[in-house]
């Protein structure tokens, strides 16, 4: 019997759209690659929760703070099975949580932005989970079978999120001038930081060669953004909402339209941590580790307890 | 007092208990001590406030003043609220959060049983539903506090502050008033007198297992079934009724 070349069958299986799953051989920078992207979007889901959470409180009626409870909720175990999926590749979930808590690890940055108003809540689900509906729809095609799975669940409650989040700028839209007011005001706010989401341009992305060769990623950042935009211009001007874009034009000849560059000098400073609730959202997510630290302490030590108590009987 | 009165009252009285307890309970989302944890108290939270609005829709159904739940949640003042002084104190450390919903799934577990058993169709729904609820919620808060009795001479510590904290506001859960009266005549309320004794077994049998200590005697603190509440009330409401009082004519 011949000797099975295990890059050729990691390779074969790419080719025919096959699955890679944990116990299978994976060249160390595909295994390298996949940690990070899964880790770093376990952290978003979880640093989600906080500029959202942020409203729960306030939330203007009893259905609309159920609805917001339940979603920030969906996030946290959207985070939960994540971090599953990246533990599968070999990493454990204390290496991943302290790379967040000590800010080595990136999240996306689009949660360093501040939700100001009862508009933000709508427009982070129409825009934000719109965007990020986006990405994760084709990663739900990604080679990575538990990433690919996981996608698969995450996506359901993604959409569902993002008519609720359309659903508030519905109501505030065709409300009170105030309301409306409050919800272009969102938007003007939200939609650059949104265009951010889907990454650098495909000309200076660094990741991206590596990610579409192992169809970890199967469509570029511009390709994605592009799509978003042509989606979602319909949606605003349903809301009668103004895209804060001057450069937004319709064009014929592509079928889509032309639209004004994010300010990507923006993009790097909030990503080094300069954005204007970086500090507060890690100071935030440390500070709950810090004060939970007795309660996973006294639990260990109780199971330990159970444990011994059982072997002695 | 009318019947009508009085069952307006009673529903009040559940529903601002529920909505003010899932109020504190949602400030842990995001900031619980693990994930998993920080799940498991939202989702409590979740049903928690779920029932809050299906009590305080009755209520306004049965005010009968073309009121909406959220008139009723977000256009009452202070004083017209009616939720047990416990559910309002401040959540302080994890220890003292758990003990005050296992005191309170503890009671909720026993009132709602015997709700389900009286003639009000409506509050026998409900009741139904929390049930099942409560249930998993109890087994949730008391693991909770064995972990915390039996875990580490902090969590004990924690522990045993939360209790000293809480324990005088466990005797109003208890407390009954003319409401009560006019409704138990036609069997539409639940006889409160009847479960303390069985309460004070449960939760003095829990806190022996935790090794907490407790007083002989103690004060009690009350008010809230006069709608006389602690300093905390006023903030809770300040925070949580905000925006529908800054426009007051939107809908959301």
């Amino acid at each position: 019997m011949g000797r099975v070349n295990v890059e050729e069958v990691f390779e074969a299986k790419l080719a025919k759209n096959d699955f890679i799953e944990p116990k299978d051989w994976m060249p160390e920078n595909y295994r390298k690659h996949l940690i990070r992207q899964i880790s770093q979007h376990a952290h978003s889901e979880i640093l989600g929760m906080l500029p959202e959470g942020n409203w729960i409180s306030r939330a203007p009626s009893l259905r609309a703070k159920l609805v917001l409870l339940a979603k920030v909720q969906d996030e946290g175990g959207h985070g939960l099975y994540l971090y599953t999926a990246a533990e599968s590749l070999g990493i454990s979930r204390d290496e991943m949580l302290n790379a967040l808590l000590t800010g080595k690890a990136k999240y996306s940055s689009i949660f360093n932005y501040p939700t100001l108003s009862w508009a933000d809540v709508g427009a982070v689900g129409w825009l934000v989970d719109g965007a990020a509906i986006m990405n994760q729809v084709m990663l739900q095609r990604s080679s990575y079978g538990p990433y690919s799975r996981a996608m698969v669940r995450i996506c359901k409650e993604e959409s569902f999120h993002q008519r609720q989040g359309y659903e508030i700028m519905t109501h505030l839209s065709f409300g009170t001038p105030e309301q409306k007011a409050m919800a272009q005001d969102a938007l003007n706010r939200w939609w650059f930081p949104t265009l951010m989401m889907f990454g650098p341009p495909d000309r200076e992305s660094p990741n991206s060669e590596n990610a579409l060769k192992w169809r970890i990623k199967r469509e570029t950042n511009d390709q994605l953004r592009q799509r978003f935009v042509n989606q979602t211009v319909i949606q605003a001007e349903y809301l009668g909402l103004t895209i804060p874009d001057k450069g937004l034009v319709w064009n014929e000849a592509k079928k889509a339209y032309d639209f004004s560059e994010p300010d990507w000098a923006e993009f790097k400073n909030v990503i080094k941590g300069n954005g204007p609730c970086n500090k507060e959202r890690l100071v935030s997510r440390n500070k709950s580790h810090k004060d939970g630290e007795w309660v996973r302490a006294a639990a260990a030590a109780y199971g330990k307890k159970q444990m011994e108590a059982s072997l002695a009987a | 007092m009318t019947k009508q009165e009085a069952l307006f009252n009673y529903t009040l009285r559940l529903g601002d208990t529920s909505l003010i307890l899932a109020q504190r309970l949602s400030e842990w989302t995001g900031h619980g001590p693990f994930l998993e944890e920080d799940l498991a108290l939202t989702n409590i939270a979740l049903d928690i406030f779920g029932r809050a609005k299906s009590l305080l829709e009755y209520a306004a159904k049965v005010e009968n003043k073309g009121k909406t739940e959220d008139d009723l949640a977000f256009f009452r003042n202070d004083r017209e609220y009616f939720n047990a002084l416990i559910t309002e104190q401040p959540n302080g450390d994890y220890a003292k959060t758990i003990l005050r919903q296992a005191f309170i799934d503890c009671f909720d577990l026993m009132f709602y049983t015997e709700l389900s058993n009286t003639k009000d169709a409506t509050l026998v729904g409900i009741s139904q539903k929390s049930i099942k609820e409560i249930t998993y919620h109890k087994r949730h808060s008391f693991s909770w506090v064995k972990r915390f009795g039996n875990g580490t001479e902090e969590s004990l510590t924690r522990l045993q502050q939360g209790f000293d904290e809480l324990w005088p506001f466990t005797g109003e859960l208890f407390e009954m008033n003319e409401v009560d009266e006019v409704l138990l005549k036609d069997g539409l309320a639940v006889d409160l007198s009847r479960l303390k004794a069985v309460w004070e077994k449960e939760i003095g049998d829990l806190l022996n297992e935790s090794h907490v200590q407790i007083p002989e005697s103690t004060y009690i603190q009350t008010g809230s079934r006069k709608g006389l509440h602690s300093e905390h009330l006023g903030y809770i409401l300040a925070e949580m009724q905000s925006l529908p009082r800054m426009h007051p004519t939107a809908k959301w």
